[in-house]
């Protein structure tokens, strides 16, 4: 296997794993927000939280494109403090980041919903103030969802193609990733190449569901 | 001694709870037969449950007011919850769970003081052989020990016992009556003794509420 490729999925696993140390604490949050409180406009946000996972990434893609170009107040301000996003590297963890949280948010939220509440009233009652029973009782009693959430999250985020090809580009060296090498390399004729990483695309993703299902198999 | 108002109006459905009840107790019993209210009256008292109407009192301490519009979150009551099942948090382990309500709360006691309780509640609750172990390990009377001592370290104002004995095997209840009685001739804390087998209150209420479909039947005097 080539240098290369090595380094496309060397390059790729980084990113997945930056999207996904990013990504937890917001999902953490928002899986929390929805297995707990009951507020006005909660079936709107249970939806917008959702949304990526059924939107083409590609269109995921768009949006993000713009939003993080020079005709959006968001980009104009990054560009003002001298951050480029688009066509680099972070990107392409924005656009994982993206695409994974709503698989991300959606097991945190059932690990959460399956802790039992008399443990949280408890931990009350012995004077704990909420973020203490989130931090010491919700989230080590949530483990397992909350692992599982970020296993899941990274392996799509090791996949992603549509929204990273929009925002973040293919450029060789730079923003090129497992997903986006292997069409590109089809494209261009390379086929080996593509081969090679599909291969080291396969090993990844059967490392990351044998670790997932063991970590489950281990805490059950 | 301790004056205990209890005046809770709480409807759930087709179940009505209406207690009124004051009176000065170290040990308060409350009887009656599943169903009849004598968790939903705990969990309002610790704060858990908010009743529609009605009056909490604990010494001159309002924890809930719906005249005065007060209801203290469960945090700021100072009530120790024993409920039935224990409720020992799993993913700590014994010690983890007797030193939650000081690490994790602003009830603190200076050090010295702190210690002292710890190693009162060890001794006195026969806990020494069990700090570290895993929680899940521990029998039915093990773990209702440990609950109690997780809420006594807290110092609180009255402590609600769900039942204490239930989840322990007949042969061994024996064994849990007599820290009962230790907690309240040695620690002086005011008890709420929730059962449905009036025996076991004979030897520990000063009073007894009979409840029956969420009514109090019958108040009656014990010890005197």
């Amino acid at each position: 296997m080539s240098a290369e490729t090595w380094a496309i999925a060397q390059f790729t696993v980084v990113m997945a794993l930056m999207a996904t140390a990013l990504t937890l604490p917001f999902a953490i949050a928002a899986g929390w927000v929805l297995a707990r409180a009951t507020f006005p406009g909660k079936a709107l946000l249970e939806t917008v939280v959702s949304l990526p996972l059924v939107l083409p990434p590609v269109a995921t893609g768009l949006l993000l494109l713009w939003l993080f170009g020079r005709r959006s107040p968001v980009g104009r301000a990054l560009d003002a403090v001298g951050v480029e996003v688009v066509f680099t590297w972070k990107a392409v963890v924005i656009a994982m980041m993206v695409v994974s949280f709503p698989l991300v948010v959606r097991s945190v939220r059932s690990g959460i919903e399956q802790v039992d509440r008399r443990y949280e009233e408890l931990a009350a009652t012995l004077g704990a103030g909420r973020f203490r029973i989130l931090r010491t009782i919700t989230l080590p009693l949530a483990s397992r969802g909350i692992v599982a959430g970020a296993i899941l999250g990274f392996s799509r985020a090791l996949g992603e193609f549509g929204a990273t090809i929009m925002v973040a580009g293919a450029i060789p060296g730079r923003t090129q990733t497992l997903a986006v090498g292997i069409y590109t390399f089809v494209e261009t004729g390379r086929e080996e190449a593509a081969w090679g990483l599909l291969l080291l695309s396969a090993l990844l993703a059967f490392g990351a569901i044998y670790l997932s299902n063991r970590l489950v198999a281990a805490r059950a | 001694m301790i004056q205990l108002t209890l005046d809770v109006t709480l409807r759930q459905q087709a179940f009505e709870l209406q207690v009124k009840d004051t009176s000065s107790v170290e040990v308060l019993g409350i009887f009656g037969p599943s169903g009849s209210g004598k968790t939903t009256l705990l969990e309002s008292i610790a704060g858990i449950r908010r009743p529609d109407a009605g009056e909490i009192r604990v010494a001159e301490r309002v924890l809930f007011s719906s005249a005065e519009g007060i209801d203290l979150p469960p945090r700021d009551r100072q009530i120790g919850y024993v409920p039935q099942d224990a409720l020992l948090f799993p993913n700590l382990d014994v010690n983890g769970n007797i030193n939650y309500g000081v690490r994790h709360s602003r009830r603190h006691l200076p050090g010295d003081a702190e210690a002292r309780l710890r190693s009162t509640l060890i001794e006195i609750l026969d806990l020494g052989p069990l700090l570290e172990r895993r929680v899940q390990k521990l029998s039915g009377g093990e773990k209702q020990r440990v609950a109690i001592a997780r809420a006594l370290m807290t110092q609180p104002a009255v402590l609600l016992l769900d039942e204490p004995l239930a989840g322990v095997d007949r042969a061994r209840r024996d064994r849990i009556l007599p820290y009962v009685l230790r907690i309240r001739r040695d620690l002086h804390v005011p008890l709420v003794y929730v059962t449905h087998d009036e025996a076991e209150l004979t030897s520990i209420a000063d009073r007894v509420l009979h409840l029956d479909t969420g009514r109090v039947a019958e108040a009656t005097h014990r010890r005197q």
